[in-house]
């Protein structure tokens, strides 16, 4: 089992810092461009479905992926079906509107009238926005640990979608879950700590960057 | 001024279908302050975002050095320019790296960065705060750094939006000295947005009147507050009569002022050979029929003759052409006591104490 955990582990932080990375990528630049662009029609729209989707069921992600990744469905023919590739992808689904969400949140709470001032001082719209981030970094940083938070811990997805198996798609929700079902708590308590210690340090991390900036 | 840097033809700003500011016609010329004022919402700050091209104008046209804006590349006419807004806005950085951070849009080398910042945070007399965060500065010191961000750019034109308006008055007062010192060493073509007349007057080698969104006069400022276009344009600068001379001499807080063949007295404290400006209220001139021989405490006593006689409530106006023209206020029974009428000489005496001086 020992080694069960560490491989176990391994492949959650891949999985996750992956899924969280992705989103990252995705929901920054698309959160920011919802918050900038006022005069966008049904922005209002967009951003409470965005909010809805930030608290998207991870079973109900897991299902629709599955559909998708299914032998028989459209995307059927890659094979991802039961890969690690399908956790990512359920947990970048999960993870997106988390980061565009509080990406568009964090950059609404600036003042309007700072991008203005920072393209009366010549900066390019790409200079502009990245310094309209390190403005939000705070707020920014706070939705990359929501992120983060909310696929290492989500189970539904990961079983469905990557079916737990052994030295393969077993993450540490799904296999705690599966030692639980054994009647194995003491492995299923291993498996919590190593979990919770991960959540601790990643969020400690980002903690201390975020506080170093606060100052 | 060697020309002219910025030129506005029929411009027009409609904001979900109401015109929100309407200018037939604007140059502004090298080296020239221009101070733009009007009451809140008149539509000083839309002229401004237009003319550092952060607002779009549905029709008319503004050239820069003769070319049309839709020909310039925004990012680089950006780049010619600085914006400061009433707000310093400043990022929650160090004031060092707020005060560079212009230059390090423009990419320029890390070495020259450090010393322009360094020469400017100087010159603002903010050089002791550079390791500060932003955050931390008081109202004052983070205009300065506002300004200092500008300055730095040598904008070949800057625009400035109320710098001082949220300042208590003795830092708006020691800032605005500053600011002018820097604009007469720098000669940087500016236009300077204010609802405050003295600020209009103290900076402005021009003053533009903006009024609902319409440009109204544009002038000298001796030009603007004698002889307003229109009764709207009177009623917002208060018609004061506005003497441009030179001190010609100064003892015991009193100094002479010599205005076109006139010497006149004013409380004040400015050394011979300042240009002023020479600001009177209409409510503080006194007339007198010429020729009747009054002994009084008014310092200033000069002649003149009616011009025009303006009721106005229970007051009258009367523009009196004393070689300068003169506005005095009094009421209609004075008027009618005195049997006023247009063309006769009259006397007009005020105080030394009632002259606000405004050096230039």
């Amino acid at each position: 089992m020992s080694s069960d955990i560490f491989e176990i582990t391994i492949l959650s932080i891949q999985v996750s810092l992956l899924a969280t990375g992705i989103s990252l990528f995705i929901g920054l630049p698309l959160g920011t461009w919802l918050a900038l662009r006022k005069q966008l029609r049904g922005r209002g729209f967009i951003l409470s479905i965005i909010n809805t989707g930030m608290a998207l069921p991870p079973v109900v992600v897991g299902l629709f992926v599955a559909m998708t990744l299914w032998r028989s469905g459209p995307l059927g023919s890659l094979d991802l079906i039961y890969t690690p590739a399908a956790i990512v992808i359920a947990q970048t689904i999960i993870a997106v509107p988390v980061v565009t969400g509080l990406t568009a949140a964090a950059l609404q709470q600036l003042d309007p009238r700072l991008r203005l001032q920072l393209l009366g001082l010549g900066a390019s719209p790409i200079q502009m926005v990245i310094s309209l981030w390190r403005e939000a970094r705070l707020p920014l940083l706070a939705a990359l640990m929501a992120a983060f938070g909310s696929v290492i811990s989500e189970v539904g997805a990961s079983m469905m979608v990557g079916g737990n198996i052994r030295h393969q798609t077993r993450v540490l929700t799904t296999a705690i879950v599966l030692e639980t079902g054994k009647g194995e708590f003491r492995n299923a308590i291993a498996l919590s700590i190593v979990l919770l210690i991960l959540a601790y340090l990643v969020n400690l991390g980002l903690t201390l960057i975020q506080q170093r900036g606060a100052r | 001024m060697t020309g002219t840097i910025l030129n506005i033809k029929e411009l027009s700003v409609t904001r979900s279908d109401q015109t929100v500011l309407q200018v037939s016609s604007l140059d502004i010329q090298e080296g020239e302050v221009l101070a733009v004022i009007g009451p809140n919402g008149a539509g000083k700050s839309t002229l401004l975002l237009v003319l550092a091209r952060l607002l779009e104008h549905q029709s008319g046209q503004v050239y820069f050095r003769g070319k049309p804006f839709e020909q310039e590349d925004e990012l680089i006419y950006r780049r010619r320019i600085a914006l400061v807004l009433q707000e310093p806005l400043l990022l929650h950085r160090s004031v060092f790296d707020n005060v560079a951070a212009g230059l390090k849009f423009r990419g320029l080398p890390r070495a020259e960065v450090k010393s322009r910042t360094d020469e400017w945070l100087e010159r603002l007399g903010i050089n002791q705060l550079s390791n500060r965060p932003a955050h931390r500065l008081s109202g004052g010191e983070a205009q300065r750094a506002s300004l200092a961000r500008a300055f730095i750019l040598q904008p070949e034109l800057l625009l400035l939006d109320e710098p001082f308006s949220a300042l208590d008055a003795p830092t708006r007062s020691r800032l605005l000295q500053d600011l002018r010192t820097l604009l007469t060493q720098t000669s940087i073509t500016t236009v300077f947005i204010t609802h405050d007349l003295d600020e209009a007057l103290l900076l402005g080698d021009r003053v533009a009147v903006l009024l609902g969104g319409v440009l109204r006069q544009v002038g000298r400022p001796q030009d603007v507050f004698t002889a307003p276009s229109d009764g709207e344009v009177a009623a917002f600068v208060g018609v004061e009569t506005v003497i441009a001379g030179t001190v010609a001499q100064a003892q015991n807080g009193l100094v002479s002022v010599q205005a076109n063949g006139l010497h006149l007295e004013a409380v004040g404290d400015l050394p011979v050979g300042t240009h002023v400006l020479f600001c009177l209220r209409p409510e503080d001139i006194t007339l007198t029929i010429s020729d009747a021989d009054i002994i009084s405490s008014a310092r200033n006593r000069i002649n003149g003759r009616i011009m025009r006689l303006t009721p106005s409530g229970p007051l009258m106006k009367v523009f009196v052409d004393c070689g300068l023209p003169v506005v005095a206020l009094i009421t209609r029974g004075s008027a009618n006591d005195m049997k006023l009428s247009e063309g006769q000489a009259v006397t007009a005496s005020f105080k030394a104490t009632a002259v606000h001086l405004i050096p230039r």
